[in-house]
């Protein structure tokens, strides 16, 4: 049995994922997991805002930053379904409405468990190693702009 | 009695037809993309975002395409725009000192954890026009270090053991919000951040060079200059916890100053911050020293330059509001007008009777002629809309 905790870490892991994932990397690979599901959206999607809050001096009290938008969705899976009626939820930046809506019936689809693993394993982990490649590149890039000192000795 | 003046529908229609033409330009040369603004001019969609106070790049670029490139018209459209949608969240504060960084940079201590990284930068830069730009060259690809970037943890938290610099420590107090209510003067810090994050750059730009230049003098130094992307995270009353939705583009700019101190705390520098949407360096390194001037009384500090007047500084910053009231001028004032020139036809007529002899003087020129005191106080103009 999978503990709460490790559930919810897993969910908040896939939701992170896929939230800073493209959501056409996400509709490819998804559509090779296999898994076809009908369902329903019981919320959104919607697009609003969130409210953006920083910290003085990066680690003070908090203010209010400034908004951005974002985009929500909440699917059911259908009741002929193996997960009947999970429910599932799914945040994103910006205002695409059907990556919201992706991410929301993934999380409804990880809550039958072996759907919940081949997920993780085939759409979440090369999802991840996929970002983390363009983050790594793009901090060697960065990296590149890195100044080095060296002292020039005159005179003796 | 009120009386409407109808009339000028077809000439607007017509105006807007004419402003849509003159901003497709040339129809020879291909239609600009909003996705081109977004990647190729990328700094002017950061500045609306900024200023319009919403984080979201395309609808930034729509906004400059559709406003022709006038950029405060463009932050007025996202800012309208905003008023459209439903807040659905309030972030986690964002911890920058996570941040995946594109610029680091410290003009306090040189050899620092992570160095000195320079990013995609215009210092340096010879500020010569670039020909080869107008000959449309292609770029060539970045260099790509072997090495990945090594972390780069906040300097001012890390490299002052002895305590010499003003610590930020998070009370939980529950920051103010200006669009849900009113700044109510005086304001607190956090309301004030709230205001500069959102302020025409211009502008805070020209009254921290105020302060540079002796109007509230705090003696800064660039503590740390950060730009790079942030996940946002947000509390989902479904799961009970954060979890990120996104990542944004953010500039941080730790300020320090000047030391203070009392009988009861040894001197300390002290600390402006500016934090803005995008790369937005020279905004967040305004609102740093805007923030820091505007400590000035807390600090106990003479309040001595417009820089440290905080209802002066915060109440004219927004772009918004400024451009809305001086454009409100152009709209019909022509009943306001024509009681003034009533008004002051009469004060002729007064002026005349009393005085026979100076009617030539007077209308020669005001240099000639010596004008009756009295008139001042009667000449209020009284409001107009």
């Amino acid at each position: 049995m999978i503990s709460l905790q490790d559930r919810r870490m897993s969910q908040a892991r896939r939701q992170r994922v896929l939230a800073l994932s493209l959501r056409q990397q996400i509709e490819t690979r998804w559509a090779t997991l296999g898994i076809r599901v009908a369902h329903r959206c019981v919320r959104g999607p919607e697009t609003g805002m969130a409210m953006l809050r920083g910290r003085m001096g990066g680690t003070g009290r908090a203010f209010n930053l400034g908004e951005m938008t974002l985009t929500r969705a909440s699917v059911v899976l259908d009741e002929a379904s193996p997960a009947a009626g999970a429910l599932g939820h799914g945040w994103v930046r910006g205002r695409d409405r059907r990556h919201a809506e992706l991410i929301a019936l993934i999380d409804a689809c990880a809550q039958h468990e072996a759907w919940a693993r081949h997920i993780d394993s085939e759409l979440i982990a090369p999802l991840e190693d996929a970002l983390e490649a363009r983050r790594g590149e793009a901090a060697r890039d960065t990296a590149a702009t890195r100044v080095d000192f060296f002292t020039l000795v005159r005179g003796e | 009695m009120y009386v409407a003046v109808k009339g000028g529908e077809r000439a607007i229609a017509n105006a807007h037809r004419l402003l849509a033409d003159r901003r497709r330009g040339k129809r020879e040369r291909a239609e600009l993309e909003v996705g081109q603004i977004q990647d190729q001019l990328h700094l002017a969609v950061d500045r609306v975002m900024a200023e319009a106070s919403l984080y979201d790049p395309e609808l930034a670029a729509l906004a400059i395409k559709q406003a022709s490139g006038d950029m405060i018209e463009a932050v007025f459209l996202l800012r309208a725009y905003r008023t459209t949608l439903p807040r659905l969240a309030v972030s986690e504060p964002l911890d920058t000192g996570s941040m995946r960084i594109e610029r680091r940079i410290s003009a306090t201590y040189k050899d620092i954890p992570g160095g000195q990284v320079l990013g995609p930068t215009y210092d340096y830069t010879h500020r010569l026009l670039d020909f080869l730009l107008l000959a449309g060259s292609d770029a060539p690809a970045p260099e790509r270090s072997e090495q990945p970037l090594e972390p780069c943890p906040q300097i001012l938290e890390l490299l002052d053991a002895e305590g010499v610099i003003e610590r930020e420590l998070d009370d939980g107090a529950e920051p103010c919000d200006i669009t849900r209510e009113p700044p109510d003067y005086p304001v607190d810090r956090a309301t004030r951040l709230q205001m500069l994050a959102r302020g025409d750059e211009g502008y805070l730009l020209a009254l921290g060079y105020s302060t540079q230049r002796g109007y509230g003098r705090n003696h800064p130094f660039a503590g740390e200059i950060r730009l790079g992307q942030v996940e946002v995270e947000i509390l989902v009353e479904e799961w009970g916890e954060a979890v990120c939705v996104g990542e944004i583009a953010l500039s941080e700019c730790q300020m320090i100053n000047q030391f203070g101190g009392s009988r009861e705390a040894a001197p300390q520098f002290t600390r402006g911050y500016g934090l803005a949407f995008g790369h937005s360096e020279r905004k967040a390194m305004a609102m740093a020293l805007v923030d820091r001037a505007l400590r000035a009384e807390e600090l106990g500090e003479e309040v001595q330059g417009p820089a440290q007047q905080a209802e002066f500084v915060l109440a004219h910053a927004d772009s918004v509001e400024a451009s809305g009231f001086v454009s409100h001028l152009k709209l019909p004032h022509y009943v306001d007008f024509q009681s003034e020139l009533e008004l002051l036809r009469r004060l002729r007529r007064e002026y005349e009777a009393t005085s026979p002899g100076r009617t030539e003087a007077a209308e020669a020129g005001p240099s000639q002629g010596e004008p009756q005191a009295s008139t001042a106080d009667t000449a209020n103009p009284g409001s107009t809309v």
